[in-house]
């Protein structure tokens, strides 16, 4: 197979990459920019623990291949906090103690950012309607949407 | 594999139509990837057609809209012109899969891929939307119904691809719905769907009527029979029990864990009547 060489940017960063025609963004993040907050749970597009944005939508980036990153503007977990500073739904997931395992926070907490950047006050049911692409089987949920409705009333009124 | 992103839907044709192995279009991708991953086809060429010029938008056309074959279910469903005209095929579209799933997949690969239970394609085919064709011999038009034929099966020809999917315009007084049932209330398959459009005169009495179920038989089924049984009437309860007959007899379904031959073929006449009265309360009219 044919390697295809890909330029985009992911977190803000211009990011330039190799990939083979079938690999998909995920294994790409994690494999050759060493971006592993994004993690592969299922694979197919069921569990949204490799949740990201693309072009500012909420994807699942094993159902994207590398080479469709091309011009693209990629955001990830790892451009969430702010440095050393955390952003507000990673403070609040720690506050409400919303993870257990942690697998699926990474995933879910792009998720919720992407949720608060078009719903800055949302109801529990949209939340829980909007995160339902995401799957966690410690905290039975009710904890993660405690911390994104914390999250977004402190960031309503910050 | 290779991978090619054409820039015109007559270069995308012709890669296709070159190419001697398997190939599949990738918009969405929210199938394609997961057939890649699970081996399940092992394509030769992968041929993007997000960037080719229109494929991405929704355009008003003769007082309805034309809407790209590349247009993700969030796009369509933050089209307010849409959701104001065919709210059923709307709702249909949004009920696939994730936010996440939604971020990417398309009404057409929907359709494409030829799911018995695709929940774009009832209120598609309710709505006589007309898919536009490439191929290599240039374009055609082609009714949404006239496309699948058995699960995972279509009369696309090789080398042929959707480019967009046309929502006609429709008179006053018109609605549209489409419901189906899931053992849940999120992120499932239809175990059986039904989709109804219908245009009433000034006195709500039914004067067009198309009814369309899911997963009720080996291909989304137009039922005209169903739309006979409430033409002319103002969907009182005889025409209503008609409308449920007719949907049901119009069901062939398989039995499996998730629903009996039995429940799909009465919880797809139940459907219908729900969607009707939505539809029919959409349309101005009450019952």
């Amino acid at each position: 197979m044919k390697s295809i060489h890909v330029s985009t940017t992911v977190n803000g960063d211009a990011v330039e990459f190799i990939c083979a025609p079938d690999e998909s963004l995920l294994d790409v993040l994690r494999n050759r920019l060493g971006l592993t907050g994004a993690k592969e749970g299922c694979g197919t597009g069921d569990c949204g623990a490799c949740s990201v944005t693309l072009n500012g939508r909420l994807v699942c980036s094993c159902l994207v291949l590398g080479a469709e990153a091309e011009g693209a503007d990629v955001g990830t977990i790892e451009g969430l906090a702010n440095g050393d500073a955390l952003h507000q739904l990673q403070q609040s997931f720690i506050d409400h103690a919303a993870l257990q395992c942690g697998i699926c926070t990474p995933g879910i907490l792009v998720a919720a950012k992407a949720l608060l950047e078009k719903n800055p006050d949302p109801t529990d049911t949209e939340v829980r309607y909007w995160l339902a692409g995401n799957l966690c089987r410690c905290t039975g949920y009710d904890k993660i949407i405690h911390a994104v409705q914390d999250a977004a009333q402190k960031m309503r009124s910050a | 594999m290779r991978f090619a992103q054409p820039r015109t839907t007559e270069e995308a044709a012709g890669l296709i139509a070159q190419e001697a192995g398997l190939t599949r279009i990738l918009s969405g991708g929210t199938d394609v990837m997961v057939q890649l991953k699970s081996g399940l086809v092992e394509p030769d060429l992968i041929v993007d057609i997000k960037h080719i010029p229109g494929l991405r938008a929704i355009t008003p056309e003769d007082g309805g809209f034309r809407i790209g074959a590349a247009v993700s279910g969030a796009e369509l469903g933050e089209h307010e012109g849409v959701r104001a005209l065919w709210p059923g095929v709307v709702e249909g579209v949004e009920l696939i899969g994730s936010t996440q799933v939604q971020g990417r997949a398309t009404m057409a690969g929907n359709l494409c891929n030829g799911s018995p239970a695709a929940d774009a394609v009832p209120g598609l085919v309710a709505a006589n939307a007309i898919a536009r064709i490439m191929g290599p011999d240039g374009e055609r038009d082609c009714p949404v119904a006239e496309i699948p034929v058995g699960p995972g099966k279509t009369t696309l020809a090789k080398a042929e691809f959707l480019t967009s999917i046309f929502l006609p315009a429709r008179p006053d007084r018109s609605g549209d719905a489409y419901l189906r049932f899931i053992p849940r209330t999120e992120m499932d398959i239809a175990v059986a769907a039904a989709a109804v459009s219908l245009t009433l005169d000034a006195a709500g009495t039914v004067t067009a009527a198309r009814v369309a179920l899911g997963a009720v038989a080996p291909t989304i089924r137009l039922v005209p029979a169903a739309a006979d049984a409430i033409l002319g009437a103002k969907l009182d309860d005889a025409a209503i029990a008609a409308l449920m007959e007719a949907c049901s007899a119009a069901c062939n379904p398989i039995d499996d864990k998730r629903g009996t031959i039995e429940f799909r073929t009465q919880v797809a006449g139940v459907l219908a009547k729900r969607a009707a009265l939505i539809a029919y309360s959409r349309a101005g009219g009450t019952v």
